[in-house]
């Protein structure tokens, strides 16, 4: 059990972070879609720079995990298929439903309960897509 | 308290999201939130009809518990840390929104018109919530990943994929909202 705490501290500091930048709001991710406004632009764009620093200078100093290995990325597969068209199938639906994953979850714990049948559609769309996976150009 | 209880600008948010991302990392994981839709399948049993479903479940608990977690910190940021304040949407997401007939704008984290009981009882209302919650879940394991595995993580590590993945999610949210939206609403 103890080993997990420190991933429910994470999630909470995740949940939090989330509801106060106004990232799990829908109207902000319609708003993001029409270039009304510069704030989910600063969001992601101050952490992808904040990531980067981070993880170049981790790799400079050589910083460990927590068990001992080099701290590292998982590398993504080459393709291209398969990013382009599973993006768009996704953009199309996070504009849509206004919500990626993240916020789906976060989104329960702020009451908005409807939001359990996007979390039960999005399993059905992950199930449909292990189902026809070797059938699908990646 | 009072910067707390005020909604946190992107300066703030932003970083901290970056903070996350590395904690995961330094903590022997990784930053990927839509993995846990395919763990949900698998614990469900769906590797009994689906290989792709059939993987030792047990090894991501540890993400599920960051889920977990992220519901917990949704509830105390919306219960405790939030003074009732309404979003602070620019003039022009306000006109456009009112154009397709949406009231109440910024009010709530959620627009009414889509996420009230009411709204979800309604066909469209409910194919509204349905479509969009299917297209995610087969579009981020299609891509391998979504906002968190490849625009936060896989963006910070420069890699080409998320890059690509990247670009596709704004292909997708472009078409929804300036194709689609003006026939739906």
């Amino acid at each position: 059990m103890g080993k997990y705490i420190k991933f429910l501290g994470v999630g909470i500091l995740f949940g939090i972070v989330l509801v106060k930048s106004e990232a799990v709001s829908w109207y902000r991710i319609f708003e993001m879609f029409k270039f009304q406004s510069f704030h989910m632009y600063g969001i992601i764009g101050t952490a992808v720079t904040t990531g980067i620093i981070l993880l170049l200078l981790s790799k400079q100093l050589k910083v460990k995990t927590i068990k001992g290995e080099n701290l590292r990325v998982p590398l993504k597969e080459k393709g291209f298929i398969r990013y382009i068209a599973g993006g768009t199938i996704f953009g199309l639906g996070w504009a849509l439903c206004g919500a990626c994953p993240g916020p789906m979850y976060i989104l329960v714990g702020t009451g908005m309960f409807s939001i359990l049948i996007v979390i039960a559609a999005a399993l059905l769309g992950t199930f449909t897509y292990g189902f026809f996976k070797d059938k699908l150009p990646h | 308290m009072e910067y707390i209880l005020q909604p946190w600008p992107w300066y703030v948010s932003g970083p901290l999201i970056a903070l996350i991302m590395f904690s995961l990392l330094f903590f022997g994981k990784t930053f990927g939130m839509s993995s846990n839709l395919r763990t949900m399948c698998s614990i469900s049993g769906a590797g009994k009809l689906v290989p792709f479903f059939k993987f030792d479940w047990k090894s991501q608990r540890w993400n599920l518990v960051v889920v977990f977690g992220a519901i917990i910190g949704g509830f105390i940021a919306h219960n405790f840390l939030s003074n009732p304040i309404n979003i602070d949407l620019s003039q022009n997401t306000l006109a456009d929104l009112k154009t397709l007939g949406f009231n109440n704008i910024g009010q709530s984290l959620l627009p009414p018109e889509l996420f009230s009981w009411d709204a979800v009882f309604s066909i469209k209302g409910l194919l509204i919530l349905v479509v969009g919650g299917f297209l995610v879940g087969f579009g981020t394991r299609y891509a391998g990943g979504c906002t968190s595995g490849h625009a936060i993580t896989g963006l910070s590590s420069l890699q080409l994929p998320s890059l690509i993945a990247v670009v596709g999610f704004f292909i997708g949210g472009l078409i929804m909202i300036h194709f689609i939206y003006p026939i739906l609403f």
